[in-house]
């Protein structure tokens, strides 16, 4: 249930993001800080998690199967794939890598 | 047929397929992450934003607790805020159309819509790119939902190697430069010293800080990150470097009224 309710709220404050958008005065806009900040912190979190669902398993670290995901995908991208072959390449290869004993 | 004869339209469209389809992805690794069919689907009906959504099952797949999905998610949604004042701005939306069209501002929507120079094809390629991804997300969303509830173990088709791609998949497109590059590789740094000395999901909230410092003091350029995961103009960067995106021409859209 707690799970729900911290959902519902990363829902209500996702909408607020967005709408406070509109409202606030257009002048907000010649202050370019404001965008960098949200441009950098983009940046940033999705560079986190990348690391984190590559490396982390839980508090500690680990190198598996999970590593050979991350290189498939940096390759896949360097190629150009679409979004859906990235993903398929990151689970093709850490599928692959525990069938052959990895874990 | 009016419609499709409309440029802005077209790219829409195509937006719309090439983004719902991700949506596979995101479904299937939400419930193999721990989130019930219901929660995966509130979270594409109502917080919308493939990358948010993405770090919200991501911190709990990791086993972080609620309220760190909940801010990794929110931390993320800020770029969207930004993206609402460029189409207040450019669309100058009234009434009710500014409260669905709220919903309905994400990257892909922002990028259509900014990357036309007519105001009526930036309206038609907002609404089009908006309500397109809207309704094929959910619909794969769900899709991807069913179909990894009936997977088994999730590690042994590689769904957590499948994560990892994801997020690197979202990254990818906004790394253009060298300032990019660097606040990914001393973000990414943070999190690994991070890990071991705090709970689980905290790390990327260590991340955020760091990134938002660095963009307090930065002079980089002021929409630097803000790019779609699926480029609508990508075609027209490589062949002709048409007017398309929005990082490259001078007149995007953060000015007042550039669309009055």
């Amino acid at each position: 249930m707690s799970l729900w309710f911290w959902l519902l709220v990363a829902c209500a404050l996702a909408y607020a993001w967005k709408l406070v958008g509109y409202l606030v005065p257009a002048r907000f806009l010649e202050n370019p800080r404001m965008s960098r900040i949200a441009g950098t912190m983009t940046i940033g979190l999705l560079a986190s998690l990348t690391m984190v669902n590559a490396v982390a398993s839980g508090q500690a670290l680990a190198a598996d199967a999970r590593l050979g995901a991350l290189a498939a995908a940096a390759v896949a991208l360097a190629l150009r794939a679409p979004f859906l072959v990235v993903v398929l390449a990151g689970a093709g290869t850490a599928a692959l890598l525990r069938l052959l004993g990895c874990n | 047929m009016l419609l499709l004869g409309s440029p802005a339209v077209r790219v829409g469209i195509s937006i719309s397929i090439a983004t719902g389809l991700y949506g596979v992805s995101f479904g299937a690794l939400s419930v193999t992450s721990g989130l019930n069919f219901w929660q995966t689907m509130a979270l594409s009906l109502l917080l919308f934003s493939g990358g948010s959504q993405f770090a919200f099952i991501g911190v709990v797949g990791g086993g972080g607790s609620g309220i760190a999905a909940m801010s990794a998610a929110t931390l993320l949604g800020m770029r969207n805020g930004i993206y609402g004042m460029q189409l207040n701005a450019l669309l100058r939306p009234t009434g009710w159309r500014k409260y669905v069209g709220a919903q309905l501002t994400i990257d892909e929507s922002t990028a259509t819509s900014t990357g036309q120079a007519d105001p009526a094809e930036q309206r038609r390629g907002f609404w089009a790119a908006g309500i397109g991804i809207y309704v094929l997300w959910n619909l794969f969303t769900a899709v991807g939902a069913l179909a990894g509830a009936g997977l088994g173990d999730p590690r042994q088709w590689g769904l957590d190697g499948a994560a990892v791609a994801a997020f690197l998949a979202l990254l990818w497109p906004r790394l253009k430069g060298r300032e990019p590059v660097a606040i990914a590789v001393v973000c990414a740094v943070a999190t690994v010293i991070a890990v071991p000395f705090v709970p689980a999901g905290v790390p990327i909230l260590v991340a955020a800080v760091v990134a938002a410092v660095i963009g307090w003091f930065s002079h980089g350029r002021s929409d630097e990150g803000l790019e779609p995961d699926v480029d609508p103009y990508r075609e027209h960067h490589r062949h002709d470097g048409g007017h398309g995106g929005r990082h490259d021409d001078g007149h995007h859209g953060t000015v007042p009224g550039a669309g009055a």
